[in-house]
């Protein structure tokens, strides 16, 4: 798959930017990070999945044995992070990282992460709703703070296919049903995280908070140009999206893949965050 | 002066060496590709527009207006103008929970915040802007499929939009016609459930004979989940898929079209129903109770294909134009006379005629008392 083809700009962008992104906090600070990561973290065992796209007969994708947050990152995680690197507060983030219009839209001020909608400044419960309007290049440097990343997309698969009792559960029709009215009527603002019961692994929140960033988010990408005319085309719209996709009852993946083909690195959306992986 | 058209449905491949040739050899060889279409009448602009681009006589652009778009049941006003313009039309999809029948608020998924979604006339030859925008609150990208547009996914691989964000395309109104667009951003059957239909009338450019009430009534049908601890009701994948719907409705909810939401017409007007089915699944049959369609324009094509019709076919996807004009008093009642959709899941909407009553087109004279009538 062309998907290194795909994200080479991207990575070129990263690498110009080196200084920017990797603005490393004190040490002292950075070990402590390091050490609410490890705590926060759940350890996902090896295994393989079928991904979204492919032949019925294609080999399952591997995935190996790897750490992931067991929440999304909060706004008060990001509110720390913010304080460490100034670059990356809303009145100083540049432009070619983040789209400005949506960046951090609904904090008060650069460190205030309280909505503006209702609440009190400084409202406890709004430090511990996931973080949003983040760009991928927000979310990796966030993560590279912590010595994390962000997951891949086969791995971010693997994980949210598990249900409270399977790990695998992608085929179960109550899930995936489940998933599509979590999709359809996400709640606003997003509620705190670690309410919800966690997986099969111990991952809480996967589904039911905000959409979340994953590293090569734009690899669905699978020919030259999602716009083109070409015979494999994954235009991600009407039913040719369906050709090539190994299960087209999976409707919360198509949604999922359907809102990553639209990204690019600066998009800020008020329903998409992250969390790490290591 | 003729329009003119190529004699085939070429592949792209072949239109695009057509098109080489031309400008190769000059405009001359052109005409040789082209015929006259039969019967129409042309602008003396279409000349110079076939020889740039043989494919499809186009008309020159005039100036630039917006689009005034409606919700229904209403319909913008018919296009006087006699030359082609560039119209700009915005249209924002909207995620928002509304009533879909009593006691069953839904999560729909919208253009232009209703369902169906606004209204769209423009006319033939028009260049259209069209800018699609998604509000910064929804969950989902959207795009929209045109299905008067001809070009790739009829704009739907052109408008990708994340929440937050707009994509803006232009295309011609080649074919004059009554059309629906849907989003198309996969997966498709989901935002098409969710209530992501409306309906684009391209104007012919002779116009269209003048009736005293349009109106704009779209059918479709829903597959409603109950939502968890009194959350909205969403789309139920096993009954989409098993094609059993809950609800079935004309403009987006049951009720929408009764009671004081019911449109009026007076006796002795003539009445023009642009009729559209968003589906996802099913055929509507077309029905009004108490009326004939005098002319029905089948398929929501440019031309009158049937006269004195009593129940018309609307594919999910496509549309129906449909005339009568009212000539006794009363309740004129819509179904879809698959009749179960009407009786139990919702698909009646209702016209009511005022007016001097007619006793020369219809009378009882002898038996039960019929209330509201």
């Amino acid at each position: 798959m062309p998907s290194l083809r795909a994200l080479a700009p991207i990575a070129l962008i990263a690498l110009a930017a080196g200084p920017a992104l990797a603005a490393s906090p004190p040490a002292g600070k950075a070990r402590t990070a390091r050490r609410a990561s490890r705590a926060a973290m759940v350890a996902i065992p090896a295994g393989s999945y079928r991904p979204l796209y492919g032949r019925p007969n294609d080999p399952l994708t591997v995935v190996a044995a790897f750490r992931l947050d067991r929440d999304p990152v909060t706004r008060a995680d990001f509110l720390a992070f913010v304080r460490a690197n100034p670059q990356w507060r809303r009145s100083a983030v540049r432009p070619l990282f983040a789209d400005r219009n949506g960046y951090l839209a609904d904090w008060r001020s650069d460190l205030d992460p309280s909505t503006g909608s209702g609440q009190a400044a400084g409202d406890a419960a709004a430090l511990r709703r996931p973080v949003t309007g983040v760009s991928w290049f927000a979310a990796r440097a966030y993560c590279a703070a912590r010595d994390a990343r962000l997951p891949s997309v086969a791995e971010w698969e693997y994980a949210a296919a598990a249900s409270e009792r399977q790990r695998d559960a992608s085929r179960d029709a109550a899930f995936v049903q489940r998933l599509v009215s979590l999709y359809a009527s996400r709640p606003r603002p997003l509620p705190p995280v670690g309410a919800g019961a966690a997986n099969a692994y111990g991952v809480r929140g996967l589904h039911g908070l905000a959409w979340e960033w994953v590293d090569d988010f734009n690899s669905v990408l699978v020919s030259d140009d999602s716009r083109g005319v070409g015979g494999r085309d994954h235009d991600l719209f009407c039913a040719s999206a369906a050709i090539g996709a190994a299960d087209p009852t999976n409707f919360p993946a198509f949604l999922r893949y359907a809102l990553r083909a639209g990204l690019t690195g600066r998009s800020t959306l008020e329903t998409l965050g992250f969390r790490c992986a290591a | 002066m003729t329009t003119l058209r190529l004699p085939l449905p070429l592949p792209i491949t072949a239109r695009r060496l057509a098109v080489t040739a031309a400008l190769v050899a000059g405009a001359v060889s052109a005409s040789v590709a082209l015929v006259s279409r039969a019967g129409s009448t042309g602008s003396s602009d279409d000349s110079r527009a076939a020889a740039a681009v043989p494919v499809r006589a186009m008309p020159e652009i005039t100036g630039v207006e917006k689009a005034v778009l409606t919700a229904a049941p209403d319909v913008p006003a018919p296009i006087t103008r006699d030359y082609a313009t560039k119209v700009l039309v915005e249209l924002e999809t909207v995620e928002k929970t509304m009533r879909l029948a009593d006691g069953v608020e839904y999560t729909f998924w919208t253009f232009g915040g209703n369902v169906p979604g606004s209204f769209i006339r423009v006319r033939e030859g028009d260049l259209v802007e069209f800018t699609l925008k998604n509000h910064a609150h929804s969950s989902v990208p959207h795009n929209i499929d045109l299905h008067a547009v001809t070009g790739p996914g009829g704009g739907a691989a052109a408008t990708l939009t994340l929440p937050g964000g707009a994509s803006t395309f232009s295309f011609r109104a080649l074919n004059p016609g009554l059309y629906v667009y849907h989003c198309a951003v996969s997966p498709v059957p989901m935002h098409i459930a969710n209530g992501m239909y409306g309906l684009i009338l391209v104007q012919p450019r002779e116009g269209m004979p003048k009736v005293d009430r349009e109106l704009y009534v779209m059918q479709s049908e829903f597959y409603a989940k109950p939502g968890a601890a009194g959350k909205p009701h969403t789309l139920d994948m096993e009954k989409g898929a098993a094609e059993q719907p809950t609800h079935v409705v004309f403009n987006g909810a049951v009720g929408a079209l009764t009671g004081d939401k019911a449109p009026e017409v007076k006796v002795g007007e003539s009445v023009r129903i642009y009729v559209g089915n968003g589906g996802p699944n099913l055929t509507s049959n077309f029905h009004v109770i108490g009326e004939v369609f005098d002319n029905v324009y089948g398929e929501g094509g440019s031309m009158v294909s049937q006269k004195n019709v009593q129940t018309t076919l609307v594919p999910a996807g496509g549309s129906a134009i449909v005339e009568f004009r009212a000539e006794k008093t009363g309740n004129l009642v819509i179904v879809d006379h698959a009749i179960f959709r009407a009786f139990n899941k919702g698909a009646l909407g209702m016209i009511k005629v005022t007016g001097e009553d007619n006793p020369k087109v219809y009378a009882q004279l002898k038996g039960l008392p019929m209330a509201g009538h």
